[in-house]
């Protein structure tokens, strides 16, 4: 390939998108070089996904034109735009959860031998390609057998072994962790040395510095500018992005506040405290506690068993062993409505498959949990639907012209809101939140977290996952730190340290 | 590449002052109802005249809504299964096992009452009647277990009641048609009350209770989501099990309905033939009426609208005269057409074809 770098492969200009009631482009542009890595920036729903959509045939743009080289083309579908060498990693994985992982990652693309499907090469393929990523699973199993870090990982390795001259990806690294987004920025810097252009993005500023050549921000469906990464400094790209300034010490860890109080809490009965709660296969008998006004974060790597022990509390899964004490009552949740009439609200991982439900409006998604605690009799009248949901909406900086959206048509991170104000409607004792953040943009990320503060100050306890370490650091009162699916220790969260967490994980392997 | 399922599918539509218009959820459904009317009438000058005889209303209308009743009930209760992303092909056999177990219990003996001959119920009716739709609750909730218990495919699951339920409706009739001489009972699908068939109000009781439940409680928030997501509405609490069973016996309640009013009408049970193929109807119904077989948002007014222009269809193709070996086929065309209208998709290439037609 003849690489002129002074040549953009790509370029998108005047890009226009309108939904009903929402603008999702105007006059949006993009232009990609061979062998950069470029990010595209953007708070949750200003486009970034719809522009990507645009440029891989999924939606028809109401105006604009897409060059590719000295070519106008107009993509007409996913498979057009592969065969002209564009491949992509959508932001909500769509793979088939039935079908086995090598399937996935080769589907509409078999290898043949004499006519029919080659399934042992398929086998093979599939097993290099995710080698590639350092990811060894069993390919023949069915891909929702997995968790959605291994999906996503799936669905990378889908998009690299295609030969692609573009490579897009939407927010790729939102449920990987460290070593594995380590892992994938390894392949693309291969893959960028080939000449590959790469577009990503990503709500994580540090990847963004440490992986993009440029940066190119969108604001409100528009172009706000396009930059060298090393000529814009972090915070005038937040301010950028959101259109007017922040201060720097919003990101830091809020300054204790009455600690006093904080003492007394902590010494009392705890709100919820799990006992010697256990499954075999998925988590090790383990005691959590969890107070009032506290927030509990889970540490540990991918695989150490965050999410299972969040399901054993929220009764997903039914544990084996041990029992959820509720201020003095001894229950086992056999199934999440158990653990919601208990007071327990939990927000999932994954927000497609297990959190909303696509094609209902906002409104019905918000009150969807109150009303099922209600039982179908004790009806929310739709005045009242919409009083709860217009004013969680308010509250939470959804963006979407008004409620009677389906929930479906938000961009991710507002969708995960709007699972929030689900809990908040149901005013839980405590709530878990799994990745709550995951997918959220930099301003939207410190406005869910003070919210989540806020409600902690009222008295919600809160049990925080998340794999981007700093954040656990930054909220919790107390960290639990899992390994190998078993609690190996907990520290205070106050002034603690990524690298106490990580000694704890690696302490526990004397 | 098909293998990419597209997030959002480009939509394309007609002129904008159109688009609002058949946007609307039932606006396709009663298009397609009032062409068929309107051809009929054009066909048939007297068609839509409505004469008074003996204080009841005649014509051409009415008897499409009375002969259409059995099958607006069990569409009735097939949209909220299918809104679960289920089906239910088992109703007709539970139309013929409720039809047979009322005549059989009904039947008549003749008994000489002050010298005049006069028929009596074998079993009270009220009670047998009962018993009748005991029966249907009892299936649906059998349909209902399968599915929701037992988490087997909802279309494996009713199809073991759908042969099975034959061979049931024939034991109770012992293989022979069972004829019914006790007179109150044909009232169900042959009485009249202020001028209208009785069956119509039976149908109008059912669907406005049905109404009721789904927009004056949370029925309908709970079926849709659950048709939608189960996952995401276990999370969010709800208990999708008890809800699918739920909806499977009201189904099969329906049917029940349906089975007396199809058995009264023709004062007897034929176990072989009663409902026979009434379960695609009803899904042909509830899909013309706009609920989409992968699950979710429903509507039980397109359903009724889907079931008569069904009926008004099976109408038009006799009184035009269409000769009987064809009118399936007649009538697989229509259906088709109408489908294809219905879906956002097709229009689209079409008009993208007569777009560029021109040029
Ligand atoms: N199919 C659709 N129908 C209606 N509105 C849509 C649709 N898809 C996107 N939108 C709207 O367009 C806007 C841009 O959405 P988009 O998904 O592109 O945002 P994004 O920048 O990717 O956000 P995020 O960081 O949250 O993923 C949002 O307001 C969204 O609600
Ligand atoms: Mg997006």
């Amino acid at each position: 390939m003849v690489v002129n770098a002074s040549q953009p492969v790509l370029e998108m200009r005047g890009i226009d998108k309108r939904f009903p009631g929402v603008n999702a482009l105007s006059k949006a542009a993009l232009r990609l070089f061979p062998g950069e890595v470029h990010a595209l920036m953007g708070q949750n729903g200003a486009g970034k996904s719809t522009l990507i959509k645009v440029l891989t045939g999924v939606e028809t743009p109401d105006a604009g034109e897409i060059r590719l080289g000295n070519e106008l083309v107009h993509p007409e579908c996913v498979g057009h735009a592969q065969q002209l060498g564009i491949s992509t990693v959508y932001q909500e994985i769509n793979l088939c959860p039935n079908l086995s992982v090598a399937e996935n990652i080769y589907i509409g693309r078999f290898p043949m031998r004499h006519g029919m499907v080659d399934w042992k090469r398929m086998q093979q393929d599939a097993v290099a390609a995710l080698k590639a990523l350092n990811v060894d699973v069993d390919v023949s199993l069915p891909l929702g057998h997995y968790p959605v870090a291994i999906q996503q990982m799936v669905a990378i390795a889908r998009a690299l072994s295609t030969d692609a001259r573009i490579l897009v990806l939407d927010e790729p690294t939102s449920s990987l962790d460290e070593d594995e987004v380590a892992r994938l920025f390894d392949t693309l810097r291969g893959l960028k040395a080939r000449g590959i252009a790469i577009l990503f993005v990503t709500h994580f500023l540090d990847q963004t510095y440490a992986f993009s050549d440029r940066i190119t921000v969108l604001r409100n469906g528009e172009f706000v500018g396009e930059y060298l990464a090393a000529d814009l400094p972090r915070m005038a790209l937040i301010e950028k992005m959101v259109g007017r300034a922040i201060e720097e010490s919003a990101f830091a860890r809020p300054a204790e506040d009455n600690n006093a109080e904080h003492a007394a809490q902590d010494t009392g009965a705890p709100l919820f405290s799990a006992q010697g709660l256990g499954k075999r296969g998925a988590v090790q008998p383990l005691d959590l506690e969890f107070r009032a006004g506290r927030v509990l974060g889970l540490g540990g790597l991918l695989g150490s068993g965050r999410t299972e022990t969040a399901r054993l509390l929220f009764g997903i899964d039914r544990a084996d062993a041990g029992s959820v004490d509720c201020g003095g009552a001894k229950r086992q949740f056999r199934s999440p409505a158990d653990a919601i009439r208990a007071g327990i609200g939990f927000c999932p991982e994954d927000r497609k498959t297990e959190g909303i439900v696509a094609e209902l409006s906002i409104r019905e998604n918000i009150v969807l949990a109150l009303q099922a605690r209600r039982g179908i009799f004790r009806y929310i009248p739709k005045r009242k639907q919409r009083e709860i949901a217009d004013r969680l909406i308010a509250q939470l900086g959804v963006r979407t012209p008004d409620a009677e959206k389906p929930i479906g048509q938000l961009s991710g991170g507002n969708q995960q809101k709007a699972l929030l104000a689900r809990w908040l409607a149901t005013e839980p004792k405590m709530l878990i939140l799994d990745e709550p953040t995951r997918g959220i943009d930099v301003a939207a990320k410190l406005e869910i977290m003070d919210m989540v503060k806020a409600q902690c100050r009222k008295g919600l306890a809160i049990l925080f996952i998340s794999s981007e370490m700093a954040e656990v650091l930054r909220v919790s009162d107390r960290i639990a730190v899992l390994r190998d699916r078993r609690k190996v220790g907990e520290i205070d969260g106050a002034g603690a340290q990524e690298r106490d967490v990580f000694r704890l994980i690696a302490g526990a392997e004397q | 590449m098909k293998a990419e399922t597209m997030p959002q599918p480009a939509r394309f539509a007609l002129p904008a002052p159109l688009q609002g218009l058949t946007r609307r959820r039932l606006f396709w459904p009663c298009a397609t109802l009032a062409l068929l009317l309107i051809i009929n009438g054009a066909f048939n000058p007297n068609f839509f005249s409505i004469t008074v005889k003996n204080g009841h209303l005649y014509g051409a209308l009415i008897d499409i809504l009375n002969r259409a009743a059995p099958l607006m009930l069990v569409a009735v209760g097939m949209t909220p299964v299918i809104a679960t992303r289920g089906i239910d092909i088992s109703v007709g056999a539970v139309v013929a096992i409720c039809g047979a177990v009322a005549a059989s219990l009904i039947g008549g003996t003749l008994i000489i009452q002050n010298g005049t001959p006069v028929y009596v119920s074998q079993t009270p009716m009220v009670l047998a009647l009962l018993i009748a739709l005991g029966a249907g609750l009892l299936c649906g909730l059998w349909n209902g277990a399968l599915v929701a218990g037992a988490g087997m495919q909802p279309i494996v699951a009713t199809l073991i009641l759908m042969v099975a339920g034959r061979g049931v409706a024939q034991l109770i009739t012992e293989g022979q048609i069972i004829t019914v001489y006790y007179e109150p009972f044909f009232i169900i699908g042959n009485g009249f009350l202020f001028g209208l068939p009785v069956s119509l109000y039976i149908v109008a009781a059912v669907a406005l209770l049905m109404l009721l439940l789904v927009h004056r409680t949370a029925l309908g928030l709970f079926i849709e989501a659950v048709g939608i997501n189960p996952v995401a509405a276990r999370f969010a609490g709800l208990n999708a099990r008890r809800i699918l069973i739920m909806v499977y016996a009201f189904c099969g309640l329906c049917a029940a309905i349906a089975g007396l009013i199809v058995a009264s009408n023709v004062k007897s049970a034929d176990g072989n033939n009663a409902g026979l193929l009434m379960e695609l109807d009803a899904i042909l119904a509830v899909t013309l009426g706009g609920t989409s077989l992968a699950g979710g948002r429903f509507s039980l007014a397109g359903s009724l609208i889907g079931a008569l222009i069904i009926q008004s269809l099976t109408y038009a193709i006799y009184s035009l005269g269409v000769p009987p070996e064809i009118n399936m086929v007649v009538k697989s065309v229509v259906v088709l057409t109408v489908c294809l209208m219905q879906s956002d998709s097709f229009r689209a290439t079409l008009l993208q074809h007569l777009r560029r037609e021109p040029r």
